[in-house]
């Protein structure tokens, strides 16, 4: 049972890092998993350089995807908002350091999809935006 | 009476014994949202392909012949297992949800008129709301709702208010998917119908569990499913009075359920055909039939008895374990099913914990957001047993359930 539930996913979860909103912020967005009630909201804000200089996330869900909104936001400080939008599932993947099973996936990957539509300023986070570049 | 052997029943089931990965064991608690099968169930299905699979009711050949025979029979054993007088009130469906829409879609469209009131209960499954929500839009019907207690009943107060307002309907769960309650469905029956109005119980979690007779209950329709009482998937069954069958349009249109056809017109079958168009999932068929003989072998009354001693002794032992609160703990009548929470672990980490432990519990919102709502919660682990549990696999749950309180806490 450890292998799914790795020391750093409960930590994650217990402590989070990155909880919170941030208000103003430059780039906002929410959605659910409606499988399973999981919410996620993200703010950031985006230096004048396109880069991230802060992140928050705020919600309700699993230890799976509270850790990965953590684990993924904690990622991106720094980063060019247009290197987000080449953030995949497989970067996910590697952040977390679990398999998962189809309906587990979902969960993972939902705060990749909130941030990916945020970032394009989308109006809903789809399957589509796990992939490569432009949905 | 013989004592009832736990240990002997469960080497019926095949894939009680199956370890999910090396050296664990599954512990099967999941039987409500669908239940396990006994070899006789499959054996029969298999049997069925390798000697009598021909297409019923046409036919007039050897397999032709004895598919039809097998086919009807069952019907007959599934009419019998509920009381029904005539195997003719019992339509073959897919599911229990699907029995829901075909009565929604044929006696509702043609009886129910804009203004008429449908009474439903907050604890209902998804199958016996949004086929009448979707009825609802149509021909702008009016839907109310019987409220739940705190302690998982309906509030038959609330009930009585409704039927002074002179409902068409009232249709509602026999016993609730995630609460466990057992409704008092015969009361409700009989004050729903003082009211004037039809009534459609969902059977599909009392069915399984514990003797159910429609003549008893008097009730007008009944809808449940053959997965969840170890039969297949992919068949159920409504059980509608004849006098209301007769007077429905039928459901889907095509072969076997007509009489006659012109170019431009037809008239239907008789009962039950009248409902069953197309070729039907004949093996499934059967194999409800075989399933219905397995449980009746046992005896629906050893089996809820026993079924309620395991809740029983699971109540008692998972209120042991720290902050966990169980929906509807209270109700004066419940099934063996107890969904609850554990503060500050979302239910999917619950089941995927015990999973890796070999144990399999539903997690989420079992198909009944409303209730969830009611509660204030978005989700819910549940663990269901049935007639093949033991009382080793309730404590092996409580001991994995501690595991998963120490690893949050």
């Amino acid at each position: 049972m450890d292998d799914l539930y790795r020391e750093v996913i409960i930590e994650h979860y217990k402590n989070p890092g990155y909880r919170g909103s941030l208000d103003p912020n430059d780039i906002s967005f929410e959605d659910e998993n409606p499988l399973c009630g999981d919410h996620i909201k993200i703010d950031l804000r985006v230096g004048g350089d396109g880069k991230v200089s802060e992140a928050a996330f705020d919600g309700h869900g699993c230890a799976i995807s509270q850790a990965s909104a953590d684990l993924l936001l904690e990622s991106i400080i720094g980063k060019d908002v247009n290197e987000i939008k080449h953030l995949t599932k497989t970067d996910v993947m590697d952040l977390l350091g679990i398999e998962l099973g189809p309906v587990r996936l979902k969960c993972a990957l939902l705060p990749l999809k909130i941030l990916k539509a945020g970032v394009y300023g989308l109006g809903e986070a789809t399957d589509d935006l796990l992939e490569e570049g432009q949905a | 009476m013989t004592a009832y052997n736990v240990e002997k029943i469960r080497k019926d089931f095949p894939i009680l014994g199956i370890e999910v990965s090396p050296g664990v064991p599954l512990v099967y608690l999941d039987s409500t949202a669908t239940a396990q099968k006994p070899a006789v169930v499959i054996d029969a299905m298999d049997e069925y392909y390798r000697t009598s699979n021909g297409n019923i009711h046409r036919g007039v050949h050897y397999l032709a012949e004895r598919a039809t025979s097998m086919y009807e029979a069952s019907r007959a054993k599934v009419a019998a297992f509920i009381g029904a007088d005539k195997p003719k009130e019992v339509i073959f469906t897919r599911n229990a949800t699907e029995s829901i829409n075909l009565v929604a879609q044929t006696w509702g469209r043609a009886f129910l008129n804009k203004g008429d009131l449908v009474v439903l209960t907050e604890m209902e499954h998804h199958s016996n709301l949004v086929p009448w929500q979707m009825l609802a839009k149509e021909k702008d019907l009016r839907l109310e709702f019987i409220t739940v207690t705190e302690d998982g009943e309906l509030d038959q107060a609330v009930y009585d208010q409704w039927l002074d307002q002179g409902p068409k309907l009232v249709a509602f769960a026999h016993m609730s998917n995630v609460l466990g309650t057992i409704n008092p469905a015969k009361a409700m029956i009989a004050k729903a119908r003082r009211a004037g109005a039809i009534t459609l119980v969902d059977g599909a979690q009392s069915v399984p569990h514990f003797p159910v007779s429609v003549k008893d209950l008097d009730v007008d329709f009944m809808a449940f499913s053959a997965h969840k009482m170890v039969g297949p998937t992919g068949v159920g069954a409504l059980y509608g009075k004849e006098e209301l069958l007769d007077k429905m349009p039928p459901y889907m249109g095509g072969g076997d359920m007509i009489r006659k056809v012109y170019l431009r017109s037809f008239t239907p079958n008789e009962l039950p055909w009248k409902f069953e168009a197309g070729t039907f999932c004949i093996a499934e068929a059967i194999g409800f039939g075989a399933a219905v003989d397995y449980l009746n072998s046992i005896g629906m009354d050893a089996i809820a008895n026993y079924e309620h001693q395991l809740v029983q002794s699971a109540l008692i032992k998972m209120k042991t374990i720290p902050g966990l609160e169980i929906m509807g703990e209270k109700a004066a009548h419940r099934g063996g099913v107890v969904s609850f929470t554990l503060p500050g672990i979302h239910p999917h980490d619950v089941a995927q914990i015990l999973d890796q432990n070999g144990i399999a519990i539903r997690a989420g919102h079992h198909c009944a957001m409303p209730l969830h709502d009611k509660f204030g919660i978005s989700a819910s682990s549940r663990a269901s047993f049935y007639l093949y549990n033991t009382e080793e696999e309730i404590n092996h749950l409580v001991v994995s359930l501690q595991k998963v309180v120490k690893m949050f806490s």
